[in-house]
């Protein structure tokens, strides 16, 4: 009997599942991968076999323009992965087909969260609370500072100052895969039914989750726009784009940006931001902390963020912890 | 309180410097007196509440949060106001009713170290996020939002339609919340009379000279002394030092209060005695050594004794109850030469005026000099008056060009304001010998400026991925990049393990392609040693 946990180790470039072979979310091309979920710090391009939910696959393809090595699996699915590890996949209410996976081999039981939130989304099921021995978690906010407020609050702020200046536009700085879709939805949800309008990068995204049943409501591209018609309009642009050439195209754009970091007056100074929306797809550190308790694991595990708060936390509660230095994720929710 | 925290916050994502002015002089229109005379007191950073620092904050928030947690948080937030606010608990037995400026002012000012930490949760605790900011900042001073004093004046200017050099000229000799200023600007009051006050008159500063030559008929020439510039002032018999910024600093040189023989006010740059440095007669140590007399509230007799404060005359602004700002320089040059002979010699000397045959020949001068005590020179215009602010074409800078010197980045921590959760404070060091017989680098320095933001972004990056230890907010970083640095000058010091402070030092040029082991050595940087 080898010591406990001992068949899944951490790596700098991801997890990998020793009798299996195969690694999780890996920073690099490998023969076989399970991917989380579609973003590209986590789904790189290249693998000989990925495995994931159709969704993330469909992302992936529109990124990699390839579905070679392709292997689906549904939410609740289980698949036997070679040594006699079992992989199961359970939705992360992160974006689009994000998904936790929990390992089973030698009568242990670890999850692995990738990135997600509890807060609903309609774009993407929610986060199922799965019992484990190891839990794995993210903790991108995993600092006490971060408590991302009701998105509704979020939007009633972006529809005032709409509202405030209706001969100018709001230019929302958000991440093309899942942020975009979710602000959009909310925006609908609230009862926003103009025309939004749309970077180019954004578009094929959308159209993406339109195809997954996801309703966006009248989408027009920037491109297409003469600048009289995007007054009083709600612009979605990747973050790059704000304060950027490209938007002079805008009539007098007034810069808003989805992210969690807009929880900090200095992040949004940083970016020149003038309307921060304090919007994430990620845990806050209330839902972080949450979580850790509600799955109740031996051990938790982090992978990339803030780790030391969070591992002081699980110190102050005397549950065991450690952080994992995986490459390559930082700053993420941008 | 509603208004103002609303104010901080409008000016806190606001980017332009119009619509700054815009929101500030709309406040100071529509809130009553003396809600926004504190309001400018605070935003000109002239409240001081001495029993409500950083530090009353921090002990605040360990009793309510984990140590440990809250010094991970601040160091990511960067600033301690900030923190403290997204920090604080709710507390749901209190009902949020936030109290005016004024009666925040009135418990602040009846504060005590030890009622500090009882009455300030009482207030915190009335109050939202963004309204819990701006008690913090209001109470601790150091707004860091953006909105420099001359901004919040320039706004005052505005709202009320009257000339920022007056405001400028009466704000020296007036007292937060301002009543007579108010009086004056909103509601058509005669101006303060200043007449008797000791007051600050705004300086007359410089640009750098880049690329540009002037004729040495239309503009003198003087060194630019390494002290700090200051100005005395006597009204009615009383004397009061202040330095550049406008700040009364007579406690701390007390030696000049009472040298002055007559009514005037000078400019010139206070500088301590010393044997080695000034090429002038009686000579100026370096600024290493005035270092030591700054910031005191009381001088020890030691410190008078061994480092005993002067004046290094530039200019006279007035003198025996006469106004000579009108006055061309050349006029009031004239006038100060003929003053000498009536200062004291102990506390007093001339700047002296640098003669060249031409431009080219100056540039000489310049490129030869090797005294520590000079920054540089300035070029004054010889018909010019004097006038406040930075006017193009009047005066110049022209700094020497600066030390540079090739260190290996050891350290980083992140940044404050603009560069919060940013790797951007870096400490770098130098070879104790031959790096390849095995020498060690020897921290020399510390820099936070001199890269473009994109570079922070890589340096930064470079910090994250290089990491060997961390020591609280500090990361060591693996040796392996090359920062070509700026200075001034070194000195020795007993402060740092290298025996080395350098002054000024600034990043120069990220030599992404340089080898550690061709950084240079610490002997290298003792050599430039000039105390």
């Amino acid at each position: 009997m080898s010591a406990p946990f001992s068949w899944i180790r951490p790596e700098p470039w991801g997890i990998h599942i020793t009798p299996a072979d195969c690694w999780v979310d890996p920073g690099r091309a490998v023969d076989r991968a399970l991917v989380t979920h579609g973003h590209a710090d986590h789904a790189r391009g290249g693998h000989g076999q990925t495995i994931a939910t159709p969704e993330t696959l469909a992302i992936m393809e529109l990124r990699y323009k390839t579905r070679d090595g392709a292997t689906p699996v549904q939410y609740g699915e289980t698949i036997t992965l070679p040594g006699g590890v079992k992989a199961t996949y359970f939705s992360a209410g992160h974006v689009l087909g994000s998904a936790q996976v929990l390992l089973e081999h030698a009568g242990e039981r670890v999850v692995i969260t990738g990135d997600y939130k509890r807060r609903n989304d309609p774009t993407c099921a929610p986060l199922e609370v799965i019992p484990c021995d190891v839990f794995i978690t993210e903790a991108t906010f995993g600092l006490p500072v971060f408590i991302h407020p009701p998105i509704e609050d979020e939007m009633a702020k972006l529809l005032q100052t709409l509202a405030d200046h209706p001969d100018q536009c709001v230019q929302v700085g958000a991440y093309a895969l899942g942020k975009a879709q979710r602000v959009i939805a909310e925006l609908r949800a609230a009862g926003h039914a103009r025309p939004i309008y749309l970077h180019g990068a954004m578009e094929k995204m959308c159209r993406l989750y339109e195809k997954h049943g996801i309703e966006l409501g009248e989408l027009r591209m920037v491109a297409d726009a003469e600048k009289d018609d995007m007054r009083g309009a709600i612009v979605i642009s990747p973050p790059s784009a704000l304060n950027d050439r490209w938007s002079r195209r805008l009539p007098e754009p007034i810069t808003a940006m989805a992210s969690g970091w807009m929880r900090v007056r200095q992040r949004a100074r940083q970016r020149g931001v003038e309307l921060p929306l304090i919007i994430s797809d990620h845990a806050d550190w209330n839902e972080l902390t949450a979580t850790i308790e509600e799955v109740n694991p031996q051990e938790t595990w982090i992978t990339h963020g803030r780790e030391e708060a969070l591992l002081r936390w699980c110190e102050l509660r005397q549950r065991k912890a450690r952080a994992l230095a995986l490459v390559g994720r930082e700053d993420e929710d941008e | 309180m509603e208004e103002f925290a609303a104010l901080l916050q409008a000016l806190v994502y606001t980017t332009g410097r119009n619509r700054k002015l815009t929101l500030i002089a709309r406040y100071l229109r529509e809130t009553p007196d003396p809600d926004r005379g504190w309001a400018m007191a605070a935003l000109t950073g002239e409240l001081d509440f001495p029993a409500v620092k950083a530090n009353t904050i921090r002990n605040l928030m360990k009793e309510r949060v984990d140590p440990v947690l809250w010094s991970l948080s601040r160091d990511f937030v960067g600033d301690t106001a900030e923190t403290a606010s997204l920090l604080w608990p709710d507390n749901p037995a209190v009902d949020k009713n936030p109290p005016s400026l004024t009666e925040v002012v009135e418990t602040l000012v009846n504060l005590t170290r030890n009622s500090a930490p009882l009455e300030l949760p009482k207030l915190l605790d009335r109050l939202e996020e963004n309204e819990r900011f701006a008690l913090i900042k209001f109470a601790t001073g150091g707004m860091r939002i953006g909105v420099s004093a001359r901004l919040a004046k320039t706004a005052f200017a505005q709202a009320f339609d009257v000339s920022v050099e007056e405001v400028e000229e009466y704000w020296h000799a007036l007292e937060a919340p301002y009543p007579e200023l108010f009086a004056w600007g909103a509601e058509g009051a005669d101006p303060p009379d200043v007449s008797n006050r000791p007051m600050f008159r705004p300086f007359m500063l410089a640009h750098p000279l880049e690329e540009v030559e002037v004729e040495l008929s239309e503009y003198a020439a003087e060194w630019k002394w390494d002290g700090i510039r200051i100005q005395l002032v006597r009204v009615s018999g009383e004397t009061r030092l202040y330095s550049r910024s406008g700040d009364d600093i007579s406690a701390t040189f007390p030696e000049l209060l009472d040298v002055l023989p007559m009514d005037a006010v000078l400019d010139g740059e206070l500088m301590v005695r010393g044997s080695v440095q000034g090429g002038e007669t009686g000579g100026a140590a370096s600024f290493n050594a005035l270092q030591q007399r700054l910031g005191r509230k009381t001088v020890s007799k030691k410190m008078l004794a061994e480092l005993p404060a002067f004046v290094r005359l530039y200019d006279v602004l007035l003198l025996e109850g006469g106004d000579l700002r009108e006055h061309s320089w050349k006029e009031r040059r004239r006038k100060l030469e003929g003053l000498m002979s009536r200062l004291p010699t102990s506390h007093f000397d001339l700047s002296k005026l640098v003669e060249a045959r031409d431009f080219a020949h100056l540039a000489e001068i310049r490129a030869g000099t090797r005294d520590d005590a000079i920054e540089g020179l300035m070029l004054k215009r010889r018909n010019s008056a004097y006038i406040a602010g930075r006017k193009v074409g009047l005066w110049y800078k022209w700094k020497r060009d600066p030390l540079l010197i090739d260190c290996v980045l050891m350290y980083a921590q992140r940044g404050s304001g603009k560069r919060s959760s940013f790797y951007s404070d870096y400490t770098f060091g130098c070879w104790d010998g031959d790096p390849d017989q095995g020498a060690e680098l020897l921290p020399v320095g510390k820099a936070y400026s001199g890269f473009t933001d994109a570079e922070l972004k890589k340096l930064d990056k470079l910090v994250r991925q290089t990491t060997l230890n961390r020591f609280g907010p500090v990361r060591e970083v693996e040796r392996t990049l090359v920062f070509e640095v700026a200075f001034d000058s070194v000195h020795s010091s007993k402060r740092h393990k290298s025996g080395l402070a350098m002054r000024f030092p600034r990043i120069h040029c990220i030599r992404w392609d340089k080898p550690v082991h061709e950084a240079d050595r610490i002997e290298a940087l003792r050599s430039l040693i000039r105390d």
